[in-house]
């Protein structure tokens, strides 16, 4: 088992080195000059001076190699440089909003998991009865609605109409209510069908006939050979889940004014804050390699198949 | 004709392939639908309600909401049509050279995609346009270039599949050249799958548009476009809710019959691809 996270993790080295030269040079590689981007949000007029003691401060004349190692040295130790708009550390900004974030991940997260796996069996169990058809419905209708309008509908009709719910900000529990549903939505939804499709799978596999064979109880049958075998390809769908999410929730804070990294981002992207964009794609990238990371580590440790493969 | 005989045979699709087809209509003939100037602002007439001449009402600047909504569907099929043939043509490419030549080129081209699979989609898609600028074309351009990778891998594993299948051997014994073998035993099939493929996946990419415009990333107004009007509308929610409620709808609806209509489909994929996905 250590053995396979251990040469998990080596793979990883390489990969993310060459995101990091991926995220260097697209960067570069546009029509955007950084030292323009600079002086514009530092509001200095751009003359030739100004933007060739522009380049001398951010270090732009250098050749490109020495800019990327310089960079990447300076990431390695958590320095991703100052935002050109307030002149602060990025990290210092990303870090402050980053917990709301993850905070309003977390909780989608659990809403998909703690619906999805009862949703899903009870839809395998009834298979082409009532419970199966609605929750079908209900994911059709999950994965066509786009979140940025859920959000919008969701405050109409509980903040708006009936007063229940905060339409914006962070504060108490009834705050994450709305914006953590309106992210859970399309997960939930994939995850349901996926619980019922894998259940369904495992219902005609051998070792549960020769478990019904043995005459044991079917409640035994379904909770410990059906239902523990099915978990693994939802194991694996977490990971996807989690880039949905991370990408849902900079839609989601827009609307619900939550006070995540998603804005700042986006804000960043429309200055052309390049030290923000930079920080807030590796951030994003690594939490998403991690948890796949994750997932894989589960899913071997509970099927020593995938171990013993990778081993070979 | 099999085809359609396969759509039919799905209750659903009797709801989802009318409302496909009028949405391909409406987006195809916007302007002969429409019945006033999408873009044309009359701060005199701005939110009113429903009227003769605006039969949907109009919006913070006066702009005939019902013409932008048709307007609205030919942006949002237009782009999609357009990201899925670029998806479809680069990944084809990668994908079979990939799989029919092998080695070390194979290796590479798994690697670049291995890479663009590492990023969260749609936030790789947000830098992108951070650095391409905004804009239809550059969205485009995003969502094809976060989505390719992962079409490119299904086609080389089909490749893979097919290419020591007994039909190929034969051709190769009897002197046809590879190009020959690829344009006419190798293409169509994989073609086919990855039509049904795509299919599936135009509902995940017309979200993917109108949320990007919404977050004021995509399509830039006065362009009329369904998430951009949703972003238009949002401070209007307390007074005039109804100008949230069409965009989104139209959204809605556009995405679940495609959504539909690309599952029927989904029993025609080669069981290869079902694994891949899984």
């Amino acid at each position: 088992m250590l053995k396979f996270i251990f040469r998990r993790l080596l793979t990883l080295i390489p990969l993310l080195l060459v995101v990091s030269i991926l995220v260097f040079l697209i960067l570069r590689l546009g029509e955007n000059d950084p030292a323009m981007a600079y002086l514009r949000l530092s509001q200095i007029p751009p003359t030739d001076d100004a933007l060739a003691t522009a380049r001398e401060t951010l270090g732009l004349n250098r050749p490109w190699t020495v800019q990327y190692f310089d960079w990447l040295w300076r990431t390695f130790h958590l320095d991703f440089g100052n935002s050109y708009v307030t002149g602060t550390p990025v990290l210092e900004r990303i870090l402050y909003y980053l917990p709301n974030t993850l905070y309003l991940a977390g909780v989608a997260f659990l809403i998909t998991i703690v619906l999805s796996l009862p949703l899903g069996v009870m839809a395998a169990l009834k298979k082409d009865r009532i419970p199966d058809h609605l929750t079908r419905v209900l994911a059709f209708i999950g994965v066509s609605t786009p979140n940025f309008w859920l959000g919008f509908m969701l405050v109409f009709l509980f903040s708006v109409h009936l007063g229940w719910l905060p339409p914006m900000g962070k504060g108490g529990i009834a705050h994450v209510i709305m914006p953590a549903f309106s992210l859970a939505l399309m997960s939930l939804c994939i995850n349901i069908r996926l619980v019922r499709a894998s259940m369904l799978e495992q219902m005609n596999s051998r070792s549960v006939l020769y478990a019904r064979v043995r005459g044991i109880f079917e409640k035994w049958v379904v909770g410990r050979h059906i239902f523990k075998n099915s978990m693994i390809p939802v194991i694996t769908a977490i990971g996807m889940h989690i880039g949905e999410m991370l990408g849902g929730a900079v839609v989601v804070e827009m609307i619900f004014a939550w006070p995540g990294v998603g804005r700042f981002a986006v804000s960043s992207i429309y200055n052309r804050d390049f030290p923000v964009m930079q920080c807030f794609i590796l951030m994003m990238t690594v939490i998403f390699v991690c948890s796949n990371l994750a997932v894989d580590i589960v899913n071997a440790w509970i099927d020593p198949r995938i171990r013993y493969e990778g081993n070979n | 004709m099999k085809v359609i005989k396969t759509i039919l045979k799905r209750k659903l699709n009797w709801v989802a392939l009318p409302l496909v087809v009028l949405f391909l209509v409406t987006a195809t003939f916007a302007p002969l639908l429409a019945p006033t100037d999408p873009s044309a602002v009359d701060l005199e007439q701005k939110l009113s309600p429903p009227s003769h001449s605006h039969l949907l009402g109009t919006d913070h600047l006066g702009r005939d909401i019902l013409s932008r909504l048709i307007w609205g569907a030919r942006t949002s099929m237009g782009s999609v049509f357009l990201i899925i043939n670029l998806v479809m043509i680069t990944s084809l490419v990668v994908g079979s050279i990939s799989g029919y030549i092998g080695g070390k080129v194979d290796s590479l081209f798994m690697r670049i995609c291995e890479i663009f699979l590492t990023f969260p989609t749609f936030i790789l898609a947000m830098f992108l346009i951070g650095v391409l600028g905004t804009g239809m074309i550059n969205v485009v351009l995003a969502i094809a270039l976060t989505h390719w990778a992962w079409y490119a891998r299904i086609i080389r594993s089909l490749v893979l599949s097919m290419k020591n299948r007994e039909y190929i051997l034969a051709a190769r014994v009897v002197g046809t050249s590879h190009w020959q073998i690829f344009v006419k035993h190798l293409a169509p099939p994989v073609l086919a799958q990855l039509v049904i493929l795509a299919t599936l996946d135009i509902g995940h990419m017309m979200l993917h548009v109108s949320g990007l415009s919404f977050l004021g990333l995509g399509v830039q107004p006065p362009m009329p476009e369904w998430g951009v009007m949703i972003n238009d509308a949002r401070q209007y929610i307390w007074t005039q809710p109804e100008l949230i409620m069409y965009p989104g709808l139209m959204i809605f609806l556009a995405v679940l019959a495609f959504n539909i209509l690309g599952d029927t489909f989904r029993d025609s994929l080669d069981p290869d691809i079902l694994a891949e996905e899984a």
